[in-house]
């Protein structure tokens, strides 16, 4: 293994622990729907691409700077997740695990490859002049919109959690992830409550989508690199765990960082997946942690 | 040696010790009984015989040979066969395929299988219902289909949760004989049941089960004359008020 | 087996083989063999998915295998590629033994069955890209020399008859699963595992044996795949786009029948060309056609619509 002066090596965690927490709040959203609804969602990666599409042509079409964008972005992702759950989801899967499964993997399909249709398989960017600006951090250089992202992402963190603990929605939902016949019998509407986590998940990864933007590329399936390492992070976090998924986002972060440090931009990603592989043969108890 | 021994079976879940230091024999060709209130541990006792639980302590013997935590299906080719209280059909399958995966134990050519899936269901009286799907089926029927299934494995001892538990009086009368012909053709049944009267009817031996611990084991008279387990049933102090009102 | 069991599916092969006669077109017959070649690929997900219900999502894993070793072995040592396709499939069967017994002795179903066989497949397509042995990101290119003892054929028409054949023998072992033994208990671990387990179903076993014979069908089609196009690259070989086809095809066709992987299979392809033909190359534009198709196909079950049909008549 090759020896690395311990500033490069900091500075690659360091790098980790921003891009960690982008990966967290990717993860927030597929645990939250795991927690609540019980669904492992494949188009999540999708939704995430589609997501920095929206935030690029919001830059290319309307000059709109990403980090504006989230504003208007979140509303119409809530709102897209919500009819996502409420109109193609809950129907077509009735309830059942493997319907959810092939649903969920066909909007997947549908939605990566109707991007490739529309803006063919070229890697799009955004020029924005803060992209190559750094923060000096001790003997650090770290790169400005991550940053940006890293206090972004637990400002949303803190945000949900707030939300999960103090509104009657919020309520809502907790009730309905541990017991949904019980919240149903006293009045909760199930399905609302379904969607609008749908929709708060989907919502988190239109906050993510911007924030990579300035600092990253997009293509149709750039989720797809995203997907698995949510994977990883929110079975490593503990399904349906809100502080494990940032958590989990962070070490993840380092991990990849390092790996590729070591191994090589190629290899580097193995690192991830043999992680996922191990805890999910090996530590199957961290799939059932705490629930939102 | 007997037939099954259970020797000291206790089972903890966390704080709840839900079968607690449980003893009793099976004897060979007969109908034994295990009752009890709700929540007395019955289910997780069968659970444990049946190989799909292990037992926090003690053990089951299977003709002097110990079978504790060995997985089912090394215990249903051992010949012991259950059961479930919540019936578990294989709801696409029809009642004729049900039957046979458990006919395809002994026998590995489908005609065989099928042959005697068509044959145990004459016996639990399913033959018109053969080419149904499992899933269509009445409760009395999906009942018949649990019981086939098990029988099929053409088992020495068939453990039985509840197969009459949902079934209306005329459902259950017409069930007894068929679980009687399944002993006289030298199967040993321990059966779970709620349902006294067909406890008080085909049962040799009884043993009662509450709060995880046998309070009495005996012919069905005997138990039902103990006070233990009228209290069991009906809360404490019922034997002696009941009794008290006799004398009044 | 019986008659009425093998009939149909030797009619098939019969009325297939007779395409060559009157179809000399190239590109008529390229669509065929590589509809045929998914359709192998698919039946082996049939086996494990649809008789065994363990959803894979990765049976790039075996695919990749089984192409993988039939290029590499002839492009590298000079084995001759009837002996490297036959080692493929049986690389690809043991790759599928490993990684059946890692998950399901953990007891992986479900959602989490799929996730762990999509993480296999990258691993091996990450692996497969980064390492020089299976030619790197540039991919292993076959020599060609078109000869039959070389596995190429001078002809599409003969490399057509060769891929029916297999998947006629795949249609046949199928058939022979549907009513053997393994077959029953298969199934009944799908519908109900506790349950098959109660009347003395080894269901470790039993998910193990499916998972090899699957792997080992999908591995031939990578086999296939490889000897045909004389080229693989990463993404070619361990790529997401064959775990969706192998997936695809059966549940459109009818997942856990013999011939609902090939009836997919061409329903698809078949789409796709019409689609190509109307619009034009718009890359993914069958891909999303195929997206939708399965959304539906969940939303509506054919079973059902074929029922709802029925009682309006």
């Amino acid at each position: 293994m090759r020896n690395f002066p311990p500033e490069i090596v900091m500075e690659a965690v360091a790098n980790g622990l921003l891009t960690g927490a982008v990966y967290g709040l990717v993860a927030l959203g597929l645990t939250l729907v795991y927690g609540v609804l019980h669904i492992i969602n494949f188009a999540h990666g999708a939704l995430l691409t589609l997501a920095m599409y929206a935030a690029w042509v919001a830059w290319a079409a309307f000059g709109l700077d990403p980090y504006i964008a989230i504003l208007p972005l979140v509303p119409i992702f809530f709102v897209l997740g919500y009819g996502v759950q409420r109109l193609v989801i809950g129907p077509a899967s009735r309830g059942e695990d493997s319907n959810i499964l092939l649903v969920t993997l066909g909007l997947s399909i549908l939605l990566e490859n109707a991007m490739l249709a529309i803006f063919r398989s070229d890697t799009l960017s955004v020029q924005v002049d803060y992209a190559m600006e750094v923060v000096e951090l001790g003997p650090m250089l770290l790169s400005f919109p991550r940053v940006v992202g890293f206090g972004v992402a637990f400002v949303v963190a803190a945000v949900l959690f707030v939300l999960l603990r103090m509104t009657d929605t919020g309520r809502a939902i907790r009730a309905v992830a541990k017991e949904r016949t019980g919240a149903a019998l006293v009045g909760i509407d199930v399905r609302h409550v379904y969607a609008v986590t749908f929709g708060i998940g989907t919502a988190c990864l239109a906050v993510a989508a911007c924030l990579l933007l300035p600092s990253f590329y997009v293509n149709p399936r750039v989720g797809n690199a995203f997907v698995l390492v949510a994977f990883t992070i929110v079975v490593l976090g503990g399904m349906g765990s809100v502080p494990g998924a940032l958590l989990g986002g962070l070490v993840i972060g380092v991990v990849e960082s390092l790996s590729g440090l070591y191994l090589g931009d190629s290899l580097g990603q193995l690192g991830i997946f043999v992680i996922f592989i191990l805890v999910l043969l090996f530590k199957p108890t961290g799939l059932f942690g705490a629930k939102a | 040696m007997s037939f099954l021994e259970i020797r000291n079976v206790s089972m903890r879940f966390g704080g709840l010790m839900a079968v607690s230091d449980a003893s009793f024999d099976v004897a060979e060709g007969s109908i034994t009984g295990l009752i009890g209130p709700n929540g007395a541990g019955k289910t997780t006792l069968f659970a444990i015989v049946s190989g799909f639980q292990k037992p926090t302590s003690g053990q089951v013997l299977w003709r002097g040979k110990e079978i504790t935590s060995r997985p089912p299906h090394v215990l249903a080719a051992e010949g012991l066969s259950r059961t479930f209280q919540i019936v578990q059909p294989f709801a696409g399958l029809s009642v004729r395929e049900n039957i046979a995966v458990g006919a395809f134990l002994r026998h590995r050519r489908r005609a065989d299988a099928i042959a005697l899936a068509e044959q145990v269901a004459e016996q639990v009286g399913l033959t018109a219902e053969l080419d149904k799907p499992a899933a269509a089926l009445t409760v009395s029927g999906r009942k018949r289909v649990e019981l086939g299934k098990a029988l099929a494995t053409q088992p020495k001892l068939l453990l039985l949760d509840e197969v009459l538990a949902g079934l209306n009086p005329s459902e259950v009368r017409d069930i007894v004989p068929v679980v009687r012909a399944i002993r006289d053709s030298g199967v040993t049944v321990l059966m779970i049941e709620h349902v006294m009267q067909a406890v008080m009817n085909l049962c040799e031996s009884v043993h009662v089960l509450a709060q995880g611990r046998i309070i009495a084991s005996g012919t069905p008279a005997e138990v039902v004359a103990t006070p233990a387990v009228v209290e069991a049933y009906l809360g404490h102090g019922a034997a002696t008020r009941l009794s008290g009102g006799a004398h009044a | 087996m019986t008659a009425r069991d093998v009939w149909p599916i030797l009619l098939f092969g019969a009325v297939a083989a007779l395409l060559p006669v009157f179809v000399t077109a190239g590109t008529l017959l390229n669509f065929a063999i590589f509809t045929l070649i998914i359709c192998l690929a698919a039946q082996g997900w049939n086996i494990l998915g649809g008789f065994g219900g363990q959803y894979s999502f990765g049976h790039a894993a075996f695919f990749g295998t089984g192409a993988y070793t039939a290029a590499v072995l002839q492009v590298r040592y000079g084995v001759n590629p009837y002996v490297t396709f036959l080692a493929g499939i049986a690389l690809a069967a043991i790759v599928g033994w490993i990684i059946g017994f890692l998950s399901f002795r953990s007891g992986l179903r479900g959602s989490y069955f799929a996730l762990v066989t999509l993480a296999f497949a990258e691993v091996f397509r990450v692996l497969s890209n980064a390492v020089e042995f299976t030619g790197g990101a540039a991919g292993l290119l076959i020599p060609l020399d078109a000869r039959a003892a070389n596995f190429q054929f001078e002809s599409r028409g003969w490399f057509y008859l060769v891929v029916l054949a297999l998947v006629v023998l795949a249609l046949l072992m199928t058939r022979a699963l549907e009513r053997s033994r393994l077959g029953a208990q298969l199934v009944a671990v799908r519908e109900n595992e506790d349950a098959a387990r109660a009347v003395g179903v080894d269901a470790l076993r039993v998910k193990l044996s499916a998972i090899t014979l699957s792997a080992a069908m999908t591995g031939a089609a990578g086999g296939l795949y490889a000897q045909y196009f004389l080229y693989l690259d990463s993404t070619i070989a361990y790529g997401t786009w064959i775990s969706v086809e192998a997936l695809l095809a059966p549940i459109i066709g009818g997942a856990g029948t013999v011939f609902g992987p090939v009836i997919g299979a061409v329903i698809l392809h078949t789409l796709a060309e019409v689609t190509r033909m109307m619009v034009g190359r718009i890359p993914g534009i069958d891909l999303v056609i195929f997206g939708v198709l399965l959304i539906l196909v969940v939303r509506f079950p054919p079973r059902n619509l074929l029922a709802w049909l029925r009682g309006r008549r």
